[in-house]
């Protein structure tokens, strides 16, 4: 078992190493020629306006807070699903009233125009 | 154990063998052929995106009736390595301001979060990374982390174009990640493992027979988590110059790429493993190579549609592509779900009975919800004014 994190482990350790390592060969064969015009940030052509940092309306706030109950439903749900072939029919309904439950959830989202991208 | 039968066990066997006549401990030898199996698989899928860079654009080439690659090389196979070494000695351009930590991150992540999911995939009866037990899992959070690098990406750059592009990224993420979650729990309902091996075990009828409504969604959001074509909008060059990408240069620009092209393949190879049966086939129990040989046959059918998709779907609107998981997607789950969970164990005893059944409700489910809902999801717009001829001439009556 531990033997498996290990491997998991080593391979995180590869799967980033690799990009990296490919990233800075490159920026050692690659040629290095700043300019300011080069590195001003590129929008369509004008000069930008300020910076990028700013408040910006995030369209999907609601979404994320929908997201949310649905993630944590999610992780009681996955143990449930494991265990589905040893329980009894009571445990299964009592998992599908759950599920009723949070659909039951996302129809009164629908229906208070939560749902939709302003 | 010949070589034929089973060629990665039989190298192992034979390392471990050098190892341990080198005067090495048994730990410490496993210690290394655990260490280079995690150093070699990673290695093999990047270089292996170099094919796939050629598959693709070759065939979306003969989809918009071109050649496609077919000068450098037979077929034009060499291209991608002429690209690669263009690109390899092209410079860095990096914006002023932006944010160095997340603005590298970025490319690493996008690579690396796709490379993580090849650990738990078993290619073969034996030939596999590793059987965790809860794969399933890490392959959900995996998945997570190649999307965050597009936030990161965006977040980075110090610019307002990708700042939205990283934004539209976060909303698709979490909006899609809901009925893809949904729909893989109803494998590991029938499975009762979140171990991949189990799964594909599991399958002596394939998943995608028992359970269509869950094969369609995950297809469907395994593609859109991956931001590819028709669900691009992060990357939607005719609204956001270049989406996400927009500051980045070199080779930093093509590990974006690397990454969505491996993720697309990766997302394949998902696919065929969860509900196409993977490995599964005849005599692939005892000759782990041809097991091997089905699922490469089977991804790149599963690829081959993924591609589809990119070549005849034009790209959703982001009020469209919201609508499409939010209020198709996610309903049809959540109900597919419940059906599936009490209709499945009343019916375990007849396995036959069970699959038929299942398919059956779980197909009119899936073309009840996509009929229905998918037409009533988005309204229709009114026309505002009159519509007029398009091509009338103007000045008919000074001519005349």
């Amino acid at each position: 078992m531990l033997n498996d994190w290990l491997f998991v482990g080593i391979f995180f350790v590869v799967a980033m190493f690799l990009p990296a390592a490919a990233i800075t060969i490159a920026g050692f064969l690659a040629p290095k020629k700043p300019n300011p015009i080069k590195n001003s940030t590129y929008e369509c052509g004008i000069e930008t306006v300020g910076p990028a940092w700013i408040q910006f309306k995030a369209q999907y706030y609601v979404f994320t807070l929908v997201f949310l109950v649905f993630d944590v439903e999610m992780v009681l749900l996955f143990p449930w699903a494991v265990a589905y072939n040893q329980m009894k029919l009571f445990a299964i309904v009592e998992g599908v009233l759950f599920v009723l439950i949070l659909l039951g959830g996302l129809v009164y989202a629908w229906k208070k125009r939560a749902l939709e991208w302003v | 154990m010949s070589f034929w039968y089973d060629p990665v066990a039989f190298i192992a066997e034979w390392l471990r063998g050098v190892l341990l006549g080198w005067g090495m401990a048994p730990e410490g030898a496993a210690f290394v052929l655990t260490a280079l199996g995690a150093a070699i698989m990673p290695l093999l899928a990047m270089l292996f995106v170099i094919f796939l860079i050629w598959y693709e654009r070759k065939l979306i080439g003969r989809i918009q009736n071109r050649f496609g690659p077919n000068r450098v090389g037979p077929f034009g196979l060499i291209q991608p390595f002429a690209d690669m070494l263009k690109i390899f000695i092209k410079e860095y351009i990096t914006p002023i301001g932006a944010d160095w930590l997340p603005y590298n991150l970025a490319p690493v992540l996008s690579v690396g979060g796709v490379l993580l999911i090849w650990a738990v995939i078993p290619f073969s009866a034996t030939i596999m990374g590793v059987n965790l037990n809860v794969g399933l899992v890490y392959i959900i959070a995996a998945g997570g982390l190649g999307a965050l690098s597009f936030l990161l990406a965006g977040w980075g750059s110090n610019n307002k174009y990708a700042m939205i592009g990283g934004f539209r990224s976060v909303a698709q993420l979490i909006s899609y990640e809901v009925p893809m979650v949904v729909s893989l729990l109803m494998p590991v309902m029938l499975t009762g493992s979140l171990g991949i091996n189990d799964l594909v075990k599991a399958q002596t009828i394939p998943f995608i027979v028992t359970l269509p409504a869950a094969a369609a969604i995950f297809f469907i959001t395994s593609v859109a988590e991956a931001g590819r074509a028709p669900f691009d909008l992060v990357e939607a060059e005719s609204e956001l110059v270049a989406g996400f990408n927009v500051e980045y240069s070199g080779l930093k620009f093509g590990m974006f790429f690397v990454g969505e092209f491996l993720h697309a393949f990766t997302i394949s190879l998902l696919f065929s493993t969860l509900f196409l049966g993977g490995w599964r086939g005849p005599g692939a129990e005892t000759y782990p190579l041809l097991g091997f040989l089905y699922l490469v046959i089977k991804t790149f059918l599963v690829y081959f549609v993924v591609i589809l998709f990119r070549g005849s779907l034009p790209r959703f609107r982001i009020d469209q592509m919201m609508d499409l998981t939010w209020k198709v997607l996610t309903p049809l789950a959540l109900v597919s779900l419940v059906v599936t969970a009490l209709l499945a164990k009343p019916l375990a005893g007849i396995p036959a009975l069970q699959a038929v059944v299942l398919f059956v409700v779980n197909a009119i489910l899936l073309m009840v919800f996509f009929s229905v809902a998918g037409k009533r999801a988005t309204p229709k717009r009114a026309i505002v004014g009159k519509p007029r001829p398009l091509a009338t001439p103007h000045h008919e009556d000074v001519s005349a």
